[in-house]
Formats: structure tokens, sequence, C-alpha cells
């Protein structure tokens, strides 16, 4: 369905889904997600691939965990409530190493909070919502064809480097629509999983001499066990120091030695800035519009818009903490990727958050009063 | 008699490193995954078709010593794991293994849900009346009136009766045995094995250890003798089973099957298109 059309930020994302090979969806209904089921649910069985709606989000998770280890590109969509049941299966999946997307459309929480009123109240609930030390990929759309974009984009680093990628959309995003030309399927970059080209006698799914070991299925030759208990190279339970600690400096090391393949930030008018947005989501498109409205006034402001959240664009950051004296995070909740900037900017630079729970989004002219102050 | 029974199982053991298994001595788990795999071996399934997934608890520590795909998963949520893979690879024979507390507390709802939607899986249920590996807590299958370190004064709870759970949420076959009737139990998981849908078997097992030693039956030999003398088969159901376990085949009907009916989804999807969909 390539050419261009007038989309909602949900359906984009199931077009995105459905572009990188996503053959099986399991989700349970929430708002503001759940439109990504319905269209998945008309969408996947006339390509042959499978949907279900589950019981709970606990059972979603899992059952597309068991559809990516038989070997279907697999997704689920939440939302707050949901993802904060997924977040058992969400270890697992990173424990296990099972390639996954969870596309989570925050709403404005705690709790069942406001569920059609947009929130970016989940950032450190994706990054450590499940319990115990564990690598993972976050990214955030700010607009329809990002979330397109960055759902292929989810699914091709899961496969890449066997580890559940969550795309951090939010309630803006998910339902505004934007008139988007899809690429047609030629032309966009598909990434598939390694597969083992060993006999399966020597075949080890958690082989800790490579970063990313190949991925078997099930039933296709290659008979091992998969486990969330901590796991030798062979995936049989281990309780020694000497196979725990390598698994453990593996799992982070596939990701952290890959951070630019996997960090992507966008800059605008940073060459002069000396003020400088730092944003994402719905919230970088108010940053848009008062980096503008800035620039009229002859204030040398600019944007960094983070795609990744998670591993956090430490670099970037970095860059611009040595070029500023001023540094804004918009974003809706108390400030959450605040606290990220300022233990990179580490005193630097002024940091600010202006910041909005109160169920509605940032204003343009909120982020410029803070630019003027 | 010995000798055959070993050589059937030997075959199927992964016995590279997991052994000796993590259970304690005399432990049902080890009868429930023999019968298991003579089983297995008697409906000739292949070892690359099969899949195996657990849950979290001692009996999810079963299909690690066993030579098929393997998957032990979190507690309660097999059944999820094993849906999905048995939607991805129908083709493949997937054996859900789960204990009472697994299947019915945390796991209740996914239980009750799978067997409604009649996916096909073969699910054995290790039902050994309590929570074993936290140490003797009362699950929901502990009978009323015992003791568990969590029921100090005795239980007051009702338990689920897996079996009739299972058929009321939908399930086309339903068995139970125990592990004192061990070629029951093999015959009973055969007959699931081969059956088209969600079959549940019901193992009841002894967890001397953690449930006898609280119960009067700190044995293994007394709690197997407590199974003989308080299970009944569904033929004497009538006459003897007052007050007593049935065991036997307890359900079996012939239901549509969750993945061949999404097989005419898919027909259904692909005619209609993307114009002729309402």
């Amino acid at each position: 369905m390539s050419g261009e059309r007038f989309l909602q930020g949900n359906e984009a994302c199931a077009e995105g889904a459905l572009a990188a090979g996503a053959r099986f969806f399991a989700g349970y209904p929430i708002t503001p997600s759940s439109e990504i089921g319905e269209i998945l649910s008309r969408r996947l069985p006339r390509v042959g691939g499978k949907f279900i709606q589950m019981e709970d989000e606990m059972s979603s998770l899992a059952a597309v965990i068991g559809a990516s280890l038989g070997g279907l590109k697999a997704l689920t969509a939440t939302s707050g409530p949901g993802f904060s049941l997924m977040q058992e299966n969400l270890g697992f999946a990173a424990a296990a190493e099972i390639p996954c997307v969870i596309v989570e459309v925050q709403r404005a929480g705690p709790s069942t909070g406001q569920p059609t009123s947009p929130s970016q109240g989940d950032v450190m609930q994706a990054r450590w919502g499940t319990h115990g030390d564990h690598p993972i990929i976050v990214l955030a759309p700010s607009s329809v064809r990002e979330f397109f974009n960055l759902t292929v984009r989810a699914f091709n680093l899961s496969e890449k480097y066997r580890t559940p990628v969550i795309v951090l959309a939010d309630e803006v995003i998910a339902h505004m629509r934007e008139k988007i030309a899809l690429p047609a399927p030629g032309e966009i970059e598909v990434f598939d999983r390694m597969k083992p080209t060993v006999p399966p006698e020597w075949y080890f799914p958690f082989d800790d001499t490579t970063e990313v070991p190949p991925l078997a299925s099930f039933g296709q030759g290659y008979r091992f066990n998969v486990t969330g208990v901590y796991h030798d190279k062979a995936g049989f339970p281990t309780m020694r120091p000497d196979e725990i600690e390598p698994w453990f400096e593996r799992i982070f090391a596939k990701i952290e030695h890959h951070l630019d393949d996997i960090v992507e930030v966008e800059r605008e008018m940073m060459e002069d800035a000396e003020i400088a947005l730092v944003a994402y989501g719905a919230s970088a498109r108010s940053a848009r519009s008062a980096m503008h409205a800035a620039r009229e006034k002859d204030l040398k402001v600019g944007l960094v818009k983070l795609k990744t959240l998670w591993p956090f664009a430490e670099a970037a950051i970095d860059r611009v903490a040595r070029k500023v004296g001023r540094i804004i995070v918009p974003e809706m909740n108390r400030g959450q990727v605040r606290l990220e900037v300022e233990r990179v900017v580490a005193g630097r630079a002024r940091v600010l958050g202006v910041n909005r729970y109160d169920g509605e989004i940032i204003s343009p002219a909120q982020i410029l009063s803070a630019i003027e102050e | 008699m010995k000798q055959p029974m070993f050589q059937t199982i030997y075959p199927y053991l992964r016995t590279n490193k997991k052994f000796p298994n993590v259970w304690c001595p005399g432990c049902g788990n080890g009868i429930v995954l023999g019968s298991l795999i003579r089983a297995i071996d008697r409906v000739g399934l292949s070892k690359d078709e099969t899949a195996m997934i657990s849950g979290i608890g001692c009996s999810g520590r079963l299909p690690v010593y066993v030579d098929f795909n393997t998957l032990h998963t979190t507690h309660g949520r097999a059944l999820g794991f094993a849906t999905g893979l048995k939607m991805a690879r129908p083709e493949m024979k997937v054996i859900v293994i789960m204990g009472d507390g697994d299947a019915l507390g945390i796991g209740g709802n996914h239980f009750i849900h799978a067997a409604r939607r009649n996916i096909g899986l073969t699910v054995i249920i290790v039902n050994n009346l309590i929570y074993g590996m936290t140490g003797g807590q009362y699950s929901p299958a502990t009978p009323t009136d015992s003791f568990a370190t969590t029921a100090p004064y005795g239980h007051i709870e009702q338990t689920f009766d897996i079996a009739r759970l299972a058929e009321a949420a939908g399930a086309p076959f339903v068995a139970r045995s125990t592990v004192f009737h061990v070629f029951e139990l093999e015959k009973l998981m055969e007959k699931a094995l081969t059956k088209k849908g969600f079959a549940v078997v019901e193992a009841i097992s002894n967890c001397h250890t953690c449930y006898g030693r609280q119960n009067g039956m700190s044995t293994p030999v007394s709690m197997l003798k407590w199974m003989r003398e308080n299970s009944v088969p569904i033929s004497a159901k009538d006459s003897k089973g007052e007050g007593k376990i049935t065991r036997g085949i307890l359900v079996d009907r012939d239901l549509p099957e969750y993945t061949e009916l999404y097989d005419q989804v898919i027909e259904r999807a692909r005619a209609a298109g993307a114009e002729g969909l309402r």
C-alpha cells in the first residue's frame, strides 16, 4: 500500500509493521493503541500472517515471544497500564534474547489516568520497568511518517541485535492524521535475523564468542533450551559465575558497542545555537514551532530531537553541553528525560524543564516563554 | 521389564549436562516425565516437531532434561508462549507442562481462555497439591482442611476441580490419573497427544517433602498409597467413588481447533481482498 495517503499515526504504525515483515500480532485492547490491533486483524491474514486477541497483556507478549521463537516477526501494541503488565515477559525477551517489538502509545497516568489524553510519562518505565538489569532499545516517533519509519526500524534493530525493541509513541502521534507518502516495498530496508549455518550439534544459541548469536526457529532441526533462568551458551540453567558473567556482559555489549547504529538524533539550527531544545515525540513538534518563533525574534535557538530514547543519546547531548549555555527539555511528564540530560551535561550548562502533566500538550508559546526567560 | 523401559527413555534425554536433576529424591515429577516420554515414543513424534513448554515451579524444570525444542517461561504464562508458537508453527506438537499453582493460580485466566479457544496444545498439569519449590504454601489445588506453611491452622478454601474447570471452559479432552497409576497415566497422555485441540491431563503427583510432611505422609510411599486408596477409575465412580478422586478419560468430544479455524480466516481474508471487507 505505497503512495500518498492520509493516515492516522496508529495506521502508519501498522503499515510499518507489515512493511518490516511482521506476520504475527497478539494484543489486548487499550486506548489509545487499539487501532493498531484492529488494522492488523484485517491486514495480517491477507498476507498469510496471524492475529490473536489475548485475554490480557501478559499473555499477549508471551504469545509474541512464542511466535518469534517459531520464526515469525511479531509485535504487540499497548498503552501504559498494559505495558506495566508486560514488564515480566519483556524481561524474559531481553534475557532469552528473543526479537520482538512492543508498541506503547503513552496516555496520561499513573493508573487509569486519562486514557484519551497524551503523556510522555513512561520513559523510565520503558527503560527500567522490568526487574533486574537489562539492555533495551526504545524509539520515539514525533510524526505519522516517523511512526511508520521507526516501527520498521524497531523490527530491524530487534532482528539484528536479538532484543526486544519498544516504540514509545504518545496519544498525539497515534491519533493525529498527516498526509504521508509510504515507500514502495523495495525501497524499505528490511533486516532478518541471522539463522545458524552450523550443524545442530555445533549450535550454541547463546554462544559467548560472538555478540549476537544466530537464532534458530523451533521446529527446524536445532533443538535447544530457552529459559529466563541464568543460562550457559547452550541455554541450560547455570549458577556458575564464570558462565553467568560472560552472558550478562554480552547482552549489554551487543547494544553498547553499536550506539552509532542504534542511537538516532536529528539536529536543527544547532550550528549557531546558544539555547538548545532537547525534545522527543509530540513535544518535539511544539519545540520546533517554538524554535522558529524564537528565530523570528533573533534568538539563537536550535533543536535536538531524540528519535532513540534508550540507550540515551549521551554523545549528542555531550556535544550540546559543550556548545550552548542553556538547554530546555520540554516533556509531558515531570522531567524524566531532563534527568538524563542533567546527568550528561553535569553542570556545564543550565538545564531547564518545561513540563506538563495535566493531560494537555505543551504549547509552542509555553516553550517560547521559557526561551525568553 | 525394566531394561526395555530404560531403553525407551534414554534416547530422549539430554545427558550432556543436565543430570542429576533438581528434584527431591522420590519426587513424582520423574514418573510424570517418564510416562510422557513413553507416550511420545508410542505416538511416534519426532524430536524436531515436538516442543515442550513449561512455566515456573518444580514442574517447570521438566523440559530442560529432554531433547526437544524446549522453552522454560515465566510463572503462569506457559500457555501464552505456547499459543504464539502453535500459531507460528501449527504443524508442531506443542506440549505444555504446568504445576497446579502455575496453571490454576497465577495462570488460571490463561488456562480457561486457552481451553475456550481450543488451540491444539497437549497440556499436562502436574498437580502436587502445593507450592513445592517455594516451600509448601497452599495452592488452588490444596485440599480443604489440610496443612500448608501458609495454612498453619488448616486450609479453609475450596479446591479447583481442574477437570470440571477445563470442561466448562471448553476443552475437548480432559483426563486424570496419578503417579501411582503409572501405566494408566501413560495411556491417557498418549490419548491426549493424539487428540486434536486443547487436551488436558491432570497428573496427581507426590510432593512428600512439602505437602506430605505437613499432612502425615512424609515419604513417597505413603503418598503413593494415599493415591491408591483415595482414587477410583471412572467406571467405579458411582459405586465406590464417594469423596474420592476420579481417574480416566473424563471428557472426550470433538470441537473445531483454533489454528485450523484461523486458516479459514486467512482464506476468507484473501478472498475478500481490500475492497470486499465490510
